[in-house]
């Protein structure tokens, strides 16, 4: 408790928590339910508290003019975009060939 | 810290959980896009105006309706009548209490150690579009033909496909 409140005492760790919290509940998302598309949003989640992982090192970060951190969270951003195009452009597929999107319920490779 | 960091985060993982819990879909997507947009007070909070306008114009502009679309497609609006949860949820609740437990660990033990200093970044946009046509010009150039090919990749693999001769 003690470590707690002292590691709170600083403004980097209170985000680097709230973006560890956001990355776990991004995770239970991703491997407790049985959406395909729920899974999906829920690697969003896991990138987004990445993302704000790496602002948060830029702001607190001992060169924030060199804006390291912040050109990886645009391009992350811009990459996750992408990855959820693809992503959602591909459950689609699957539920045009197999009429569900419930991940339990694909469970053949043969077409 | 600031009593609004509290609850800007309050937002944001309240946004999370209810998106992981919440049984519909599409309320599931409306939750997700809470929690977007409180990332995207905390990217301003963190004085990252740049990166937050972008988090808004990017996810819930463009991710959230895509989101959405897609459980239109999918009739994913119904709920299934085996329940949305997998068979396996227990393990996965697990797996995700270790790592945040790890994560937290590892943040709690090792933040005294980095140093950090606490006046406010003098960056402008100006300066965010210099450093991305000067010193990030190829990450640029490659993002824009990776967005090109997965558009066009997202498309051909959501067309229509043709039936195929049994």
């Amino acid at each position: 408790m003690t470590s707690m409140t002292m590691g709170l005492a600083t403004p980097l760790a209170g985000y680097l928590l709230v973006a560890a919290l956001l990355f776990a509940i991004g995770l239970a998302g991703a491997l407790v339910r049985r959406n395909a598309i729920l899974v999906l949003i829920g690697i969003e989640l896991m990138l987004n508290a990445a993302n704000l992982n790496l602002i948060a090192f830029w702001r607190f970060g001992p060169h924030p003019e060199a804006l390291t951190g912040m050109m990886f969270a645009i391009f992350s951003i811009a990459v996750a975009a992408a990855e959820a195009a693809v992503g959602l452009g591909l459950v689609i597929s699957i539920y045009r060939h197999t009429n569900t999107a419930e991940l339990d319920n694909i469970d053949r490779m043969k077409g | 810290m600031s009593p609004i960091f509290y609850l800007l985060a309050a937002l944001t993982l309240a946004g999370g959980l209810a998106t992981v819990l919440l049984k519909h879909l599409v309320h599931a997507a409306l939750a997700v896009t809470v929690a977007f947009a409180g990332l995207a007070l905390l990217f301003l909070q963190l004085d990252a105006q740049f990166a937050g306008f972008a988090q808004i114009l990017v996810y819930i502009g463009a991710v959230a309706i895509l989101i959405v679309f897609a459980i239109l497609l999918t009739h994913g609006a119904d709920l299934p009548k085996e329940g949305v949860f997998s068979k396996t949820w227990l393990v996965g609740l697990i797996i995700a209490a270790g790592v945040f437990a790890v994560l937290g660990w590892a943040v709690l033990e090792s933040v005294s150690a980095i140093p950090q200093q606490n006046t406010m970044p003098a960056v402008t946009v100006r300066d965010i579009g210099n450093a991305l046509l000067d010193r990030y010009v190829l990450p640029l150039e490659i993002v824009a033909l990776l967005l090109t090919a997965a558009t066009i990749g997202a498309v051909i693999v959501a067309m229509h496909e043709k039936e195929r001769p049994k």
